[in-house]
């Protein structure tokens, strides 16, 4: 029988391959229903702080933020070392904030509306000043949902 | 040539794999997977006529916390380490043993629970100067919501034997401790202490 003998040089046969690309591509889908385009450009640098006590923020559609640095190293040149609040994608004083608050507002569902949150990025090394003003500008923006982004500190 | 069934030839897929590979690591490179984490905090509501209005509060009710310019945390006029504030925090939003010059305990009722005694009217003020650092500050606003963890997840273990970390996070018995221990730290109005003044770059 030559199913003993080994007359015939048998083959190991092929791997079907031909739902690899499905499966990547399941994978792909799922990164991209899990992540999130980076919505701005960041224009500040800046490191959070670090905290044991920090909660997760669950819904992205109800968080608006604002970035509190210094300038990243490309636009130092131009704009100084000073620190720098950003909104959107670009420079802003703190009268802007309650544009930016408005306008935050508006394209948010109605149903939304209450629950906004400000995320306020800010850089550890940041004087309390600018953040107070921030703070004060939010008030009257009523936007009285805060949070201070952070890390998770390692225990 | 024979003209029989020709075959069709199979489109060679292989690269299919490839594609979707390059595609995968682009939207990896492109979005960011970290959520946003940080102190969730309220903000006072604004109201224009009572800017100068000094809330009458005892004295025994407030913990006034006072980060100079300096960096070091002043409570209650003293000196103290922030690894000491979460302590000193607790036993001054709890008063265990109904201490004079600690919050005044009264009955209260949190609704769907019952009544405790508890210091209903306790306000811890965070006060900063325009050039303390961010850092402490948060460091700071980290022990205090420590300090209130703390106390909930004790209330919780010696009321309903459990954890707060083991509960669902819409579990009412949450809902209890937080109305036991409510957190009320006061962002306290900006005050120029007569420090250097802070200079942001206009454009």
């Amino acid at each position: 029988m030559s199913k003993f003998t080994g007359d015939k040089k048998r083959e190991m046969p092929e791997l079907n391959t031909s739902s690899l690309p499905d499966l990547i591509f399941s994978v792909l889908f799922f990164f991209m229903m899990v992540t999130s385009m980076r919505e701005v450009e960041l224009k500040v640098q800046f490191q959070t702080p670090a905290g044991t006590e920090i909660e997760r923020l669950e819904k992205k559609s109800l968080v608006s933020h604002i970035y509190i640095g210094t300038p990243v190293k490309k636009l130092r040149s131009q704009y100084g070392p000073g620190t720098r609040i950003q909104l959107n994608d670009k420079y802003a004083e703190v009268d802007a904030i309650r544009d930016y608050v408005a306008q935050e507002r508006e394209s948010m569902a109605e149903r939304d509306k209450p629950f906004m949150k400000i995320s306020m990025k800010i850089d550890k090394d940041t004087q309390m000043g600018i953040v107070t003003d921030v703070k004060q500008a939010l008030r009257k923006a009523w936007a009285l949902n805060i949070v201070y982004s952070s890390k998770r500190a390692a225990k | 040539m024979s003209k029989g069934n020709r075959k069709v030839p199979g489109l060679n897929s292989s690269s299919t794999a490839d594609i979707s590979f390059i595609l995968l690591i682009f939207f990896l490179v492109t979005t960011s997977m970290d959520t946003d984490m940080g102190l969730t905090r309220r903000l006072p509501e604004w109201d224009p006529n009572a800017q100068e209005e000094e809330l009458k509060i005892k004295e025994r009710n407030v913990m006034v916390v006072v980060i100079n310019t300096d960096n070091e945390v002043l409570c209650r006029g003293e000196l103290v380490q922030v690894s000491e504030l979460k302590d000193i925090a607790k036993e001054f939003i709890a008063n265990p043993e109904n201490k004079d010059n600690l919050p005044i305990k009264e009955e209260y009722e949190i609704p769907g629970y019952g009544m405790v005694q508890t210091t209903t009217r306790h306000v811890i003020s965070l006060q900063t100067d325009r050039s303390t650092g961010y850092e402490i500050y948060f460091q700071v606003q980290n022990e205090l919501s420590k300090a209130y963890n703390e106390l909930r997840d004790e209330w919780l273990y010696a009321q309903f034997h459990k954890h707060w970390s083991d509960y669902n996070p819409d579990d009412d018995h949450l809902v209890f401790a937080k109305g036991m221990y409510p957190s009320k730290i006061s962002e306290a109005e900006p005050r120029q202490y007569g420090a250097a003044n802070i200079k942001y770059a206009t454009e």
